[in-house]
């Protein structure tokens, strides 16, 4: 019995897992588009699905058509890896885009220098691309240069002491490490530092108790979700009226419906997908950002997020390195990414070395303010 | 003085809302003996369904009550469905049942809604008041008001009615109550009824400070199940001191000890009720039958 | 399953209880011993799975399989043997996964690393195990899902050691060096395979035994009545402790295998969903025999793998498959399919 059930398993695994290859390049994904990160893996997935059908309408690449093979992991590196190996061996991918979460990521990077296939990651931790390993890019900013972007503005303003209320999930753990250890870099001094839950309800007595530090000039939120919107609802409640900074884990309007009049003069890093119309003309980001807002608007009837940005510019610069390297050799696809040079995405623009694997400088980042609900860049 | 006041105001709002989810536990198991881990998905049902129906343009004292009746109706279902087939089950069967019940509910949530977060106004605005030197929002009282409204009601429909007294027979012992002409089957289908209307109450008054999204019920379920425990099993009171005790230790823990550990002071508190008063603080305490 | 079907055929009308078939088992000798055959049958079920699987993707699979089996076993002991119902497993998982993951960094050599996990997770099991077990129901199932959510927090806090909520990187061991040490030269995932799988026989072979042992016997008698137990003079609280101690070490022994054979791990292995998923295993297979682990591991794992095409409706189809196995085969797959069996032959 037992071994006719296992049998069985398996010849259903196979089944299943034995699709009918019509495409000639195939892309493999393993995002989070369900589970505690599915507000990243959800825009991230539909971003690439529609991206591979505009693609394909308009010849594929190099003539040849592309399949995308996406599979949902839930956030959970466990099975990411489980897919990444399917992906590697069953499906036969030339590169993966994928990792919506930095541990999923994690778990899978070291299969890709096993078996050299490009990985481009669109989780945030800078762990993923320092040290550099040879087979893993990633496309969003990390949580490092946002610390540095929101310190960089706090001290312009004139101010230096700063408490950082951050999130426990790894987006907050993570970012709320990388600014305690870039503060003294960046001549901020950290005063009071507090956290809370993923969903927590309420972050009064964090916030009281951040309020009443001695000295303090401004606070900061590491944080994505729900969490950030209920910290500045509570911080408007309090009647907190020191500067106050979100990071760029918040940058859609989402936030903003959520957040309410609550989130009026708050600031943070953010890509310029948020400000599509006030870009400047010659902003060579200018094109990209507003091409990815009417294809995502006429594709899924709503505005796309940050997130979905980062699988934009994954696709993007996997494709372009695709066309260059005239190849499916995933060896020589890694060598026409890594050169990849001044390529314009709605993140930012894109310049890989051997050295760098994510290519992005702090000019990408703007830091916007909210305005009577809207985003509004601050002049630097 | 001030600071400890507004740790209070926070203490007291979650707690209330850990409160009503305990109070909803407390009706299944006093009908039913089981303990049912979905109960965080009624929460979810009402803040989702009041949600979508507000979003769609519904005023809301249509859409709230139009969201307890559809927690109602799926806490029909998952008793006639799920709990009734399994009425025998030994403990550990019920605690798989209702787990699953609630993974597929909220499978169920992200396929008719979405994975969204979701928010509306408060009923009353969303400007806080002052009281003394702290603030809370109307919205918070509509949930403390709340929560001891239910109490008072499952108080006084325990006690007083026909209805509840057969749920309390029921639960006792069915079979005698079977024999002295209660009909056991409608208390429990009430049971399941009314407790996921309190969970979906929960939700839909909850959802302007706590916003609500698919996923967002185990850990209702977890905190309201801690509740429970802390209270004594089976106890209204017990379920709303439980609630509110649980709350008003992590915004203590979180005002003057550290926020990082919050959410475990309440475990470490429920673990040493367990040791050293097992049935709560307002169980009585069980014999068990040989 | 194997070990369901034979008792059958000597099973007396009255044995169709609970542990009918597993009593039997034990009852009936054989010229090998119940262990040996256990260990027997699930090293012919690994190497059968090797004989098959086309590539690393099925030897993926494969291993964690195994190593859930593993873990399972662990609830089969505490659950199936004893009754007592534990939703904070996942808490010693971590401790076996985390142990083999942060030691090597302070320069214990893997082996060495993933035993001192397992024995810390078997000391915990110790000390906490006294006050916990005197609890039964849903107060034994609230306390150990509290102790497991205290592990879990200290995991996601604790980022210096632990890496945080992101998680950390395992370095150390990887299987395929042991295999080359005898001039084998596999894939990682094929000797993850083997190892995950050999040690899930010695752990279904010790968890048979145990069954068959006097303390086995002590256990089942505490599963059916702990009074009646106490009044056979069995110590009931003794019993109980070496039962939690044991399901413990399985499962950081368990723990301690995946973060090798990932090379990463996250707190979420600690997480309370991952207690449920142990106990779901447990009980969709049946809770009663080392095959029921089996049985539930293998569906459990391999069902998300075969239903990626109906990603958005994972959770509806696994959440339903656990109530409707529990309706309707309330003892899990294997003793109902034994049942199936027993029925046709007579």
């Amino acid at each position: 019995m037992t071994r006719q059930a296992v049998a069985a398993g398996v010849s259903a695994l196979a089944l299943l897992t034995a699709a009918p290859a019509l495409a000639e390049i195939k892309i493999g994904a393993s995002l989070a588009v369900t589970g505690p990160a599915a507000f990243l893996g959800d825009p991230e997935a539909k971003t690439l699905e529609m991206l591979v059908e505009e693609l394909n309408a308009n010849g594929g690449i190099n003539g040849e058509e592309v399949e995308l093979i996406l599979y949902d992991d839930g956030a959970d590196p466990n099975k990411a890896r489980t897919f990444a190996t399917r992906l590697i061996e069953e499906d036969e991918v030339v590169a993966v885009i994928g990792g919506s979460s930095t541990g999923a990521t994690m778990a899978m990077a070291p299969l890709f220098a096993d078996y050299e296939i490009p990985f481009i990651s669109l989780a945030g931790a800078v762990v993923i691309i320092d040290p550099v390993q040879e087979f893993v890019f990633k496309t969003p900013h990390t949580d490092r240069m946002a610390c540095e972007k929101i310190f960089a503005d706090i001290t312009s303003r004139g101010m230096t002491k700063v408490g950082l209320i951050s999130g426990t999930d790894g987006f907050g753990a993570s970012m709320r490490e990388q600014c305690l250890d870039v503060a003294p870099a960046s001549g901020v001094e950290i005063v009071a530092d507090e956290s809370y839950g993923g969903s927590d309800s309420d972050m009064t007595p964090q916030l009281t108790n951040i309020a009443a530090t001695e000295g303090i000039e401004a606070v900061v939120n590491p944080g994505f979700g729900q969490g950030p919107a209920v910290v500045t609802r509570n911080y408007a409640q309090l009647g907190i009226d020191l500067p106050f900074y979100q990071s760029h884990g918040v940058a859609s309007d989402e936030f903003i419906k959520l957040a309410g009049d609550a989130a009026n003069g708050l600031r943070l890093p953010a890509t310029p997908l948020l400000i599509p119309d006030q870009l400047a003309e010659d902003d060579p980001q200018r094109q990209p950002v507003q091409d990815y807002i009417a294809a995502y608007e006429a594709a899924h009837g709503e505005k796309p997020s940050t997130f979905g940005g980062y699988a934009y510019d994954a696709f993007h610069l996997l494709v372009n390195a695709i066309e260059r390297a005239g190849s499916t050799d995933p060896v020589e696809i890694r060598d026409a990414l890594e050169a990849t040079e001044g390529h314009a995405g709605v993140t930012g623009v894109y310049s890989f070395t051997p050295e760098d694997h994510m290519g992005l400088d702090l000019s990408a980042f703007r830091i916007l303010e909210i305005k009577d609900g809207g985003w509004t860049p601050v002049e630097e | 003085m001030s600071e400890l006041l507004q740790f209070l105001v926070s203490g007291i709002t979650v707690g209330a809302i850990y409160a009503a989810i305990a109070l909803g536990f407390t009706l299944i198991y006093n009908a039913s003996g089981v303990v049912n881990f979905a109960q965080g998905e009624f929460v979810v049902i009402g803040g989702m369904t009041a949600a979508a129906l507000i979003g769609a343009g519904v005023p809301v004292w249509i859409a709230a009550p139009l969201a307890v009746i559809a927690g109602m109706l799926v806490g029909v279902l998952l008793y006639r469905l799920a709990i009734r087939p399994a009425r025998e089950a030994p403990l550990v069967s019920l605690i798989i049942i209702t787990i699953g019940a609630s993974i597929f509910l909220r499978g169920a949530m992200q396929a008719v809604f979405d994975k969204q977060i979701h928010r509306y106004d408060g009923f009353s605005g969303d400007a806080p008041l002052r009281v003394g030197g702290a603030t809370i929002l109307p919205q918070s009282l509509w949930i403390i008001g709340g929560s001891i409204a239910v109490f008072a009601f499952l108080a006084w429909f325990l006690n007083r009615t026909r209805a509840g007294r057969g749920i309390r027979a029921t639960a006792s012992n069915r079979m005698a109550a079977a024999l002295v002409g209660i009909n056991t089957g409608r208390a429990m289908n009430l049971s399941f009824a009314l407790s996921a209307a309190i969970g979906a109450l929960a939700g839909v008054l909850a959802t302007p400070v706590t916003f609500t999204s698919y996923d967002v019920g185990v850990l209702m379920a977890l905190k309201g199940f801690s509740a429970t425990m802390l209270g004594g099993v089976g106890s209204p009171l017990g379920a709303l001191a439980g609630g509110l005790l649980i709350g008003l230790i992590e915004a203590m823990t979180a005002g003057y000890i550290s926020s990082d550990y919050k959410d475990a002071s309440a475990f470490v508190v429920i673990l040493l009720v367990l040791f050293l008063r097992p049935q709560g603080l307002f169980g009585a305490r069980i014999t068990e039958r040989v | 399953m194997m070990a369901g079907q034979r008792p059958t055929t000597s099973a007396a009308p009255a044995d169709t209880g609970r542990h009918a078939y597993l009593q039997n088992k034990v009852t009936r000798r054989r010229a090998i011993g119940p262990g040996l055959r256990t260990f027997l049958i699930f090293a012919v079920l690994v190497g059968l799975g090797a004989l098959i699987f086309p590539s690393s993707y099925f030897y993926r699979v494969g291993t964690l399989v195994w190593i859930n089996t593993l873990a399972v076993t662990g609830i089969v002991v505490l659950l199936g043997y004893v009754g007592l119902v534990s939703l904070g497993h996942a808490g010693f998982f971590a401790i076996g996964a985390y142990a083999t993951a942060i030691l090597p960094n302070y320069g214990v050599p893997s082996p060495l690393a993933m035993l001192s996990g397992v024995l810390l997770a078997g000391l915990l099991a110790l000390v906490v195990g006294r006050p916990i077990l005197k609890l039964s129901g849903y107060y034994l199932a609230i306390a150990t899902l509290g102790l497991g959510m205290l592990i879990w927090m200290v995991l996601s806090k604790e980022a210096w050691l632990t890496g945080g909520p992101d998680g950390m990187t395992v370095s150390g061991m990887n299987a395929r060096n042991l295999f080359k040490m005898v001039g084998l030269n596999l894939k990682s995932a094929e000797a993850w395979y083997w190892v995950a799988g050999f040690t899930a026989a010695i752990g279904a072979a010790i968890a048979v035994n145990l069954a068959g042992s006097p303390s086995g016997r002590s256990l089942r008698a505490i599963h059916d009545s702990d009074v009646a137990a106490r009044s056979l003079g069995i110590d009931v609280a003794r019993a109980k402790s070496r039962a939690f101690v044991i399901s413990a070490l399985y499962a950081a022994v368990a723990g301690g295998l995946l973060a090798l054979a990932n090379g990463y791990i996250t707190p979420e292995t600690g997480g309370f969903m991952h207690s449920v998923e142990m106990v779901t295993m447990a009980v969709l297979g049946g809770a009663t025999s080392v095959f029921g682990a089996l049985v539930g591991a293998l569906i459990l794992t391999a069902l998300p793998q075969v239903l990626t095409v109906f990603a958005d409706y994972e959770h509806m189809l696994l959440g339903g498959i656990m109530v409707v196995t529990m309706i309707a085969m309330r003892r899990g797959l294997v003793p109902f399919i034994a049942d199936l069996w027993t029925r046709r032959k007579s």
